[in-house]
């Protein structure tokens, strides 16, 4: 079968990745790209671990075509850190206990990340919401919840530019 | 049509480890020629910091920052033998044999640290911070990194210690069938306060109380962390999760995500948590480990809490929408019992 070559940013860079007709975002990202912190989890856009934004918007991308990114942003959290400095997101989910298996957590970050970039206030309803598609089996989502809200409180400057 | 809310409780104990065999896992500690600590390991941390608290387990009990040493739990077939991590038994069975394995590598370190300030190893204590010293004299020191390249260059030892945990195999009385499958207990108690839907049948937590006695907490932040995580996976035995869910047909079962129904980030309640530390005899520094115990009590409390609310019982798990409808009909309505 013939491959189609696809053009985006990634977390940043340009990249470009030759695709199956067909292939998903999380493919491409994983294997074309060789970036693994969005995971494989469901394949069917229900647990949330491959939760990588899309132009600053959460898409789930095992059931997002790789072809429909081209041109566009893609962010996953493999980009959130800039250098040694990790994200805010990333030190509250460190210092509130916010990751067990960390399986999810590649997810909950890009959830959380594309809430706080729009919402650098929100309430705790809000980030419920935010994360709703998220599926955690070991945390009881209270710690990543309160780790959600402790970023977002540690004021204005926290976002890098 | 109405809400109906209930109060449940649930107590239990719950056996650290078991005794199939003797329950043996195995630890090897040793120094490099850097004066940091390897453990090398066949156990496996899940998630819960398994490797964090050997890793502390080991530090005390050599001397030594718990920064000099390093966990590795990297494969079952080179490294020593580990019955496994289940049965919550990690943080008792493990620790204990890296304390016996720490132990022993602490004696060689003494002794090489003794050749060389030329003392007693008996009048010898460790800082803590990577030094050795001569009891009521600091200044007779020499750090730990300098023992561990004396004993690896000059003195041609090995700083390293063997340990093991093993139980002696229970034997059971033919008679009674009585035997003494586990060496301690943990111990939980659970309130739970439900919210009961009698048009949907919907079962929603509105808060959970609950006290833990898991020995001494070696790390309270982990001990938390598993106490929350755990209870909160107990809601989802007690209420959603089955590969079976309504009828008898195994084809009619989930097949994904979409129909295996966890609770999500919008179906937690605030629970407040005890945590009560009666150190184990046999615990490494007093430690049993919270474990699966952290999930048990949640079940029974909920099919408690549920008969409060509409005088129910419901004997099998979990407590569906479905199930609590049937039941509702079958009995002609909620009848709330008393409030406790």
């Amino acid at each position: 079968m013939s491959k189609t070559p696809v053009q985006f940013r990634h977390n940043g860079v340009d990249v470009a990745v030759f695709v199956d007709g067909g292939a998903n975002l999380l493919t491409a990202i994983r294997e074309g790209v060789g970036d693994t912190a969005p995971k494989f989890g469901c394949g069917q856009g229900t647990c949330g671990v491959c939760t990588v934004l899309i132009d600053g918007e959460p898409h789930l991308s095992c059931i997002t075509l790789a072809e429909a990114v081209a041109g566009r942003s893609v962010e996953t959290a493999d980009g959130l850190k800039n250098g040694p400095d990790l994200h805010p997101l990333q030190r509250a989910f460190m210092e509130h206990f916010a990751a067990q298996c960390g399986f999810c957590t590649p997810g909950m970050l890009m959830a959380a990340k594309a809430l706080l970039d729009k919402n650098p206030a929100p309430s705790r309803a809000e980030v419920v919401e935010a994360i709703g598609g998220n599926i955690c089996r070991c945390t009881g989502y209270e710690p990543i919840i309160n780790a959600v809200l402790a970023a977002a409180s540690a004021g204005p400057g926290r976002q890098r530019a | 049509m109405a809400k109906h809310r209930g109060r449940g409780m649930a107590a239990i104990n719950y056996p650290i480890g078991m005794n199939l065999g003797g329950d043996p896992s195995q630890a090897l500690v040793h120094s490099n020629p850097s004066g940091k600590f390897t453990v090398a390991l066949s156990s496996i941390d899940l998630g819960q910091g398994m490797k964090s608290v050997t890793r502390q387990i080991c530090a005390e009990t050599l001397g030594v920052p718990v920064e000099d040493v390093y966990v590795d739990t990297a494969d079952s077939d080179t490294g020593p033998h580990c019955m496994g991590s289940f049965a919550s038994r990690g943080t008792h069975r493990v620790g204990n044999a890296v304390m016996a394995a720490a132990r022993e590598a602490r004696g060689v370190m003494m002794e090489a640290a003794a050749e060389e300030l030329e003392v007693n190893a008996s009048d010898l204590e460790t800082d803590g911070r990577g030094n050795i010293h001569v009891k009521g004299a600091p200044h007779r020191s020499i750090a730990v990194k300098d023992v561990a390249i004396a004993a690896q260059f000059k003195q041609g030892k090995t700083i390293s210690g063997r340990g093991i945990f093993l139980v002696p195999l229970s034997e059971v009385d033919p008679e009674t069938g009585e035997m003494s499958p586990a060496t301690c207990y943990a111990h939980a108690c659970l309130v739970a306060e439900i919210e009961v839907d009698d048009e949907t049948g919907e079962v929603a937590m509105v808060r959970m109380d609950s006290a833990y006695e898991l020995g001494r907490a070696l790390n309270p932040k982990l001990v938390e962390q598993q106490l929350v995580g755990g209870a909160w996976m107990g809601v989802s035995h007690a209420l959603y999760e089955t590969p079976e869910p309504y009828y008898p047909d195994p084809s009619h079962g989930p097949r994904d995500f979409n129909e295996y129904v966890m609770p999500g980030p919008g179906d937690i309640c605030p629970h407040d948590i005890a945590v009560l530390e009666r150190p184990a005899p046999d615990g490494p520094f007093g430690g049993k480990g919270p474990g699966e115990m952290c999930a048990n009590p949640v079940l029974p409390a909920v099919a408690n809490a549920i008969f409060n609310a509409i005088g129910v019982r419901i004997n099998d798990l979990p407590i569906t929408p479905e199930k609590v409808l049937r039941a509702l009909k079958a009995q002609g309505g909620a009848r709330p019992q008393a409030r406790r």
